[in-house]
């Protein structure tokens, strides 16, 4: 039987995602044209935009997609060991660990943001790549240790004995029994880690903002706050910063799904 | 004996992070806030400690009462609307129709997206000028509103974009705590000749309640801790109007040639009281589900 609700679905999906489709319309519109009643369609699509991207952005593309994924391996280097000790070797404490871990998610940004500042002043290493990896980490550490140890308490206890049982340490046991058993918790963890450091604005405003390698987040700032009216050149950026998320949804949605309900949510 | 101690070895680098990159930040952030700061002792060390004076500055200015009431009237009308609208979306993709998982996924896209690119995005559809809600008002014979430009309207502006951004989030959670609710019970609901309405009021809403419950603390909770949004549509203005804690405690620190850090460690440091505050209530509440 056919459905109504797949019409109304599609038609719910379309108002939701128009802001999206403006930001594509616009950055496809020529200059001359920005100042005129808006058109809903391009009627005369112009790559001005997307040239200027090229131009400006892919240093700070460059720098983003560094600090992604040196986020990434450091969220995971950090959360992996940490799961698998909670979920597995229960050491004493690990309650109190799992508390602090819930309420360290619930900081607010800004509040890191000047605390790191204050430290990194201190030190001189305000605008580096790797202090911005460091304080973009604080966002997914937490939720990547809380996630990757659901995932792996559920690997069976008897697969762990039986290891031990033929001489493996907790060491091999993690590497090549938990780790491999959680492969979509560790893809979910990475993922999260992955965009949230892509998508900081924050961190990088307040502790990468003179710096040599800016991200794409600043880019488009400047953009905004040299208060021009090029918008296609602004939202061609936009559409490029919005890249990882599209492939994410279109390549890994059920991964994606399953972030967001964790912790939320119990099966 | 060995186990114990690997336990502990595993466990290490996290707790020694823990303590660099959060305990560190925060002493820092407190520290901040109780001593006179200037850019030169921020950078060379002896800043002469002050007690509660910093806190005295923000509690006096009138802008705090503002950045306050800002901050609860833009925390809970986003989250009425998120999560009424989630839950209108999650009844309805709950049946399954052709087509419905692709669109829930697609629903997903306006809360991955970086914050400065829907920001940025709201800016320009409520571009007073050259926006196309002012246009689409035009058409329809109303005059333009200065959405971001006006005092009057610039906190409704920066809260309909961040309604936008929080429905997903919504919708995700609720659809899978109806997903969790067994079909029997809907069954016998339909042969007791309940309508769908009744259905709704008397079988699904009380059986979401619990999930509904986590979806809205945690809502509080990202919602209190909302920046990148309203800087970059508004910037907290004009003249304050949009101006919640997280904006204030910003602007204070960085949003001037003369930073005033001390206050703004404070304003933050109230901030984090109100955000630990509904974190400690969203614990409470998961941890009675975990024992029902």
């Amino acid at each position: 039987m056919r459905s109504w609700r797949t019409p109304v679905g599609v038609l719910l999906t379309a108002v939701m995602l128009f802001p999206v489709y403006w930001m594509v319309n616009v950055s496809l519109t020529p200059l001359s044209d920005m100042r005129k009643a808006p058109s809903l369609i391009p009627v005369h699509p112009t790559t001005e935009g997307y040239e200027r991207v090229l131009r400006e952005q892919v240093p700070y593309l460059g720098t983003s997609l560094l600090v992604a994924l040196g986020t990434v391996v450091l969220t995971l280097a950090l959360a992996a060991p940490a799961a698998y000790s909670l979920a597995k070797l229960r050491p004493a404490g690990r309650r109190a660990l799992g508390f602090v871990l819930l309420v360290a998610q619930m900081i607010p940004g800004i509040i890191m943001a000047l605390g790191f500042y204050g430290i990194y002043v201190k030190l001189g290493v305000t605008n580096t790549v790797w202090g911005l990896v460091l304080a973009d980490s604080t966002i997914a550490v937490p939720f990547a240790v809380l996630i990757l140890t659901s995932f792996m308490a559920s690997v069976p206890d008897e697969v762990l004995q039986a290891a031990r049982i033929d001489g493996a340490g907790p060491w091999r046991s993690f590497v090549s029994i938990v780790l491999p058993a959680s492969r979509n918790g560790v893809v979910t963890a990475a993922l999260f880690s992955f965009l949230w450091a892509w998508s900081d604005f924050l961190f990088a405003a307040t502790l990468d903002s003179g710096g040599r390698l800016q991200p794409l987040t600043l880019g488009i700032y400047r953009y905004i706050g040299n208060n021009n009216q090029e918008w296609n050149s602004i939202m061609a950026t936009a559409v490029v910063a919005s890249v990882p998320a599209t492939v994410l949804i279109v390549v890994a949605q059920r991964y994606v799904a399953a972030g967001v309900t964790s912790g939320a949510v119990k099966d | 004996m060995r186990a114990r101690l690997a336990g502990w070895a595993f466990l290490v680098p996290l707790v020694a992070y823990l303590l660099v990159c959060y305990a560190y930040p925060l002493f820092t952030n407190v520290d901040l806030s109780i001593r006179g700061y200037t850019v030169r002792s921020f950078v060379h060390g002896g800043a002469p400690l002050v007690g509660f004076a910093n806190y005295a500055v923000v509690f006096g200015d009138p802008t705090f009462r503002t950045a306050l009431l800002n901050t609860v009237l833009f925390t809970l009308v986003s989250l009425f609307f998120q999560y009424t609208i989630g839950l209108a979306a999650a009844l309805f993709f709950a049946r399954g129709f052709r087509l419905s998982a692709t669109l829930r996924a697609l629903f997903l896209v306006p809360w991955l997206l970086p914050l400065i690119v829907s920001a940025s995005t709201w800016a320009w559809l409520l571009n007073s000028e050259s926006g196309l809600v002012n246009a689409a008002l035009k058409v329809v014979g109303l005059g333009p509103v200065n959405w971001l430009t006006s005092p009057e309207w610039s906190l409704v502006s920066v809260t309909i974009a961040n309604i936008w951004i929080g429905i997903p989030f919504n919708l995700v959670v609720l659809y899978s705590g109806l997903q969790n609710i067994p079909r029997e019970v809907y069954e016998a609901s339909s042969l007791d000749g309940a309508s769908g309405w009744q259905t709704f009021w008397h079988v699904t809403f009380p059986l979401l309640r619990p999930v509904s419950a986590i979806t809205l603390l945690l809502g509080l909770v990202y919602t209190l801790k909302v920046f990148d949004v309203i800087w970059i549509m508004t910037k907290g203005g004009p003249s304050g109007s949009s101006t919640t804690l997280a904006t204030w405690s910003y602007e204070l620190g960085f949003g001037n040639m003369l930073p005033r850090f001390g206050p703004s460690a404070a304003v933050g440091n109230v901030l984090i009281l109100i955000a630990v505050i509904a974190g400690l209530l969203y614990i409470r509440v998961q941890r009675r589900q975990e024992l029902a």
